[in-house]
């Protein structure tokens, strides 16, 4: 092994436990296993120490997103940062993400996410699909370089750092004014399907408030699948507003839609918190 | 004090890939349909698949088709599978795929721009649909999208401890929100068990904390059918060290991409246990050669194999197997295009569930249907990769049409209240028992069970070590109903969850323990130490397990469903194994 795990030792937690009414810090230790990551460490304080501490898990591999946290004050999945990674010096904090209402200690209520997924109009083939050049025999024909671009989207787990960490939604709590970034990369994967026939350009500035995002990138910062969310999703959506929505010319035409896309029915505002 | 209360016409439970194509299908179908899971939408765990879904497309191989995967699954799973659920699958499989990427699934290509496919152990040709290693979050989404804007209702952290029978059937379930603890009961037409497997009863597997076979253990005591419960796949890799993630899945696809075998000595030991196929055996022999590697002393320091691709060029490693390198990075400190992984068996999956009509879905219980790794029958004594993806889409679908048609057949139903009342006492039992001395821990039950399954029910069995582990998963049973979860708090509570959870496993395990005493021969993922041959009877039948009454669980030897038009083509297999 070129690196030798940090064999043991005692490691002091601090985890926030409490509700909506109230809560604060608490401090944990416990003698810690070789390569431990937080989850096992919080997992092991649950079973040992606080047989009520809640907390949200399920396959432990970093594949589902159910463990998100803020740790040492920056999100992250707990069954993906181990401690040995983090300072030795000083005791590890973890606290629940912060944009969403709080269940209790580590869980948090995140079912706004889930109502803004059901505003995107989903994948819709393009009416007027042809034979031999869209689709072959009931297969799609879609070539593997649109596959790679849309692919980095859809790596996306759902931890919902991203909308943790996005100040419109975590400072200003604009929750019924933007969808985040986890949504606007959603609906960028859509809207890049070479098949897909919906045009969602007017969600995506009206209901979606893609202008409020100031490009901070902080979401892409914390995204552990390493999704280039501001530059690949939210900057190309970004223009893309700009020139269709506001180009003089298109506007006295009336706006010729995307690909020849068709609208989406209206939808209801973006759902409050 | 009134529960929360919900009636639909069908009800699955379970939001894995399998109980959200039912919960499509019974919506399509015109049901009133919900759906209830014990995590979040989105994270049951088929997302944590990774290789593929095989369905013969013939899009790389055009001489593929479902002749030819139906013999696959026949010999992967030596000739135990339930024959009309190897064939339907085969056959239906393809168009399952291509309804995926119609509802928006992205999958890699081939350079003509259609589904690429990819090759896996035990399937004759490149079969594998695939998006790089993550085929499973890409089918969850796609059915989650589609599911959401089916007209159907989800609820989300909700566990069901009990299916509610009125007579002889099913007409409902009792379960409590997680994040209140709060009671709820739905009543049902039909109810469709798409609970995945067991994985959990082993403390080495490759399984997410969902699965505790509580589909199995509800099933069972709602007096169906079980079948197979004696095979279950132990994956050969999974990672050893360290302690923390032992278990956690390392793909096939390693092997695949040329991922080489070696013990402690440096020696490629595969050439030993199987020289024509190395490393890319069956996942029955690899597993069980690493197995022996270790236990005659000649593995690594962390008590595994060595299994390296450091030989390949390093950029194609990262490219083709992404989320090992950053596994491995991340979570061991192994850079693996430098320096070798250290991996070992898992439990992985459960060959062996609940006994269905292959055309349906339908149990024996009436109003009850089973799909997914709830179900058995599919994979026979063992599963090939791939074959779980497939078999989540083609069977979700037909339980969702079959308990959509069996519940338009029932007038209203409702729910007894003696069986209310019976379920609310359980889960309340767990909670404010007095505590006695003999109030037990579920945490330490739980390790105390994984402990006796490793020990005596694991890779290898023999007869004696079987019956050791069902004398102490006996001694478990007397003590379950002393389980009392160490908090009493009613919102989100593991010990409590864990309970019942518990309870479940100790019903599952009996199962598997019992009916691997039983089989004596060793076939798939069943090899018995003192029968290490096939044996003729026990090639054709299957173990049927039920309940006779409430602690006699009896297991029946039943011949293997055949097919008379099916015959040619699995004696066709049979004659050229022989021949190679
Ligand atoms: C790491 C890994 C990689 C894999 N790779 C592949 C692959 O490449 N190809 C392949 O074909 N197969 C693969 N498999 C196997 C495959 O993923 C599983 O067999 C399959 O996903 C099982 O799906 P399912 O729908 O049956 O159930 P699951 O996905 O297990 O879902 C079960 C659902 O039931 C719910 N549930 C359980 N109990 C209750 C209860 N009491 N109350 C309410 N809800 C409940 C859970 O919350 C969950 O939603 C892999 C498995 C693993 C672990
Ligand atoms: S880049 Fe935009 S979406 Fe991302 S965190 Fe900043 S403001 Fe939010
Ligand atoms: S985009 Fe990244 S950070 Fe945001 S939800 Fe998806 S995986 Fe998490
Ligand atoms: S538990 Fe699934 S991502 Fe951490």
């Amino acid at each position: 092994m070129s690196e030798t795990l940090t064999a043991g030792g005692t490691r002091k937690l601090q985890i926030w436990r409490g509700d909506l009414t109230s809560g604060q810090l608490v401090d944990y230790e416990l003698e810690t296993e070789p390569g431990m990551v937080v989850l096992d460490a919080v997992l092991e304080i649950q079973r040992s120490q606080a047989p009520d501490l809640a907390v949200r898990w399920n396959c432990k591999a970093a594949k589902c997103g159910s463990c998100s946290a803020e740790i040492n004050g920056k999100p992250r999945l707990m069954c993906k940062t181990r401690l040995d990674h983090l300072p030795a010096d000083e005791p590890i904090t973890v606290e629940p993400m912060r944009a969403f209402p709080l269940i209790r200690d580590l869980v948090t209520d995140v079912s706004w996410n889930y109502r803004v997924n059901e505003q995107i109009t989903p994948f819709t083939p393009r009416e007027n699909l042809r034979e031999g050049v869209d689709v072959l025999n009931g297969d799609f024909l879609i070539d593997q370089s649109e596959t790679d671009r849309i692919s980095e989207f859809r790596k996306c787990i759902e931890c919902f750092m991203c909308q943790d960490v996005c100040h419109i939604l975590r400072d200003h709590r604009m929750h019924n004014r933007y969808y985040g970034p986890r949504f606007m990369m959603r609906i960028a994967s859509l809207d890049m399907h070479p098949l897909d026939g919906v045009d969602r350009l007017d969600q995506i500035a009206d209901e979606g408030g893609i202008g409020l995002c100031n490009i901070t990138k902080c979401c892409t910062e914390v995204c552990p699948e390493n999704i280039h969310i501001t530059d690949n999703a939210i900057i190309p959506m970004k223009e893309r507003v700009v020139d269709q929505r506001h180009d003089p010319i298109l506007k006295i035409l009336g706006r010729t839609p995307n690909k020849g896309r068709s609208k989406p029915p209206a939808r209801s505002a973006t759902p409050e918190l | 004090m009134a529960i929360e209360h919900h009636d639909y016409d069908v009800l699955v439970l379970g939001s894995g890939g399998s109980g959200l194509r039912a919960a499509i299908a019974a919506a399509e179908a015109g049901a009133r349909t919900g759906l209830v899971c014990k995590s979040l939408l989105g994270k049951a765990h088929t997302v944590m698949a990774e290789g593929g879904l095989a369905a013969a497309l013939g899009n790389v191989a055009p001489e593929d088709g479902w002749t030819t995967h139906f013999q696959d699954t026949m010999f992967g799973g030596k000739y135990l599978n339930n024959w009309r659920m190897a064939e339907l699958h085969a056959k239906e499989a393809p168009d399952r795929a291509r309804e995926l990427e119609h509802w928006g699934a992205i999958f890699d290509r081939t350079p003509d721009r259609r589904m690429s496919q990819r090759a896996f152990g035990g399937h004759t040709y490149k079969r594998l649909v695939h998006i790089g290693d993550r085929t499973g979050l890409e089918m969850i989404r796609t059915l989650q999208d589609k599911t959401v804007h089916s007209d159907v209702d989800v609820f989300m952290e909700t566990t069901i401890t009990k299916l509610i029978k009125d007579g002889d059937r099913v007409v409902g379930c009792f379960g409590y929100r997680r994040a209140t603890g709060e009671q709820i009961t739905f009543s049902a037409k039909a109810l469709v068990l798409a609970t995945g497997g067991s994985g959990r009863i082993y403390r080495i597997t490759s399984n997410s904390q969902d699965c505790t076979g509580d589909g199995y253990s509800l099933a069972y005591e709602a007096g169906a059918e079980m079948v197979d419960m004696e095979f279950v796949q132990f994956h050969p890799t999974g990672m050893v060290y360290p302690p923390g993630v032992a278990g956690l899945l390392v793909t096939e696809a390693v092997r695949g991409e040329g991922g080489i075998l070696r013990n402690a000595l440096g020696e490629r030991f595969m050439e030993k246990y199987d020289p024509k196929r190395m490393e890319l055996s069956t996942r029955d022999v690899v597993a069980r050669s690493i197995y022996t590697e270790v236990k005659e002393g000649r593995g690594t320091p962390h008590g595994g194999a060595f299994l390296d691709v450091s030989h390949l060029d390093s950029d194609y490693v990262k490219r083709k197997l992404p989320s090992m390198y950053d596994q491995f990075l991340e979570l061991a400190g192994v850079d693996i295009t430098k320096e070798p992984m250290q991996v070992g068996p898992t439990c992985h999956y459960f060959m062996g569930g609940i006994k269905v009509d292959a055309d349906t879905g339908a149990t024996r219980v009436p109003g009850l249907f089973s799909t997914g790794e709830a179900s058995g029958g599919m994979n026979g004594a063992n599963r090939l990769g791939g074959n779980s993806l497939g078999d989540l889409l083609v069977f979700g679908r037909r339980a969702g049409f079959g308990a959509a048609e069996a519940a338009a057949q029932v007038g209203s139903v409702s729910l007894p209240q003696e069986e209310i009342s019976a379920a609310q006492a359980e889960v309340a039992h767990f909670l404010s028992r007095s505590d006695g001395d003999n109030a037990e821990n579920p945490f330490l039950m739980h390790r105390e069970l994984q402990t006796i399954m490793g020990d005596g029910v694991g890779i290898f069995r023999d007869k004696e070590g079987l019956t050791q582990a069902i004398d102490r998963l006996e001694s478990l049973q007397g003590r379950v109903e002393n389980l009392k979860a160490p908090s009493d708090r009613l919102d989100y509570n593991p010990g409590w969850q864990l309970c019942r959870e518990v309870k479940n496993m100790l019903n599952v395990s009996l199962m598997v323990a019992r009916a691997a005493l039983m089989r004596e021969e060793s076939r798939g993922g069943h090899s018995r130490l003192d029968h290490t041959a096939y044996s003729d009877y026990w090639g054709a039948h299957n173990i049927v397990i039920h309940r006779e009454s409430e602690h006699d669980m009896t297991l029946t030897p039943t011949p293997v469903l055949t097919r008379d038009e099916l015959v040619e083509l699995v004696e066709a297999r049979k004659e050229a194994e022989k021949a190679a």
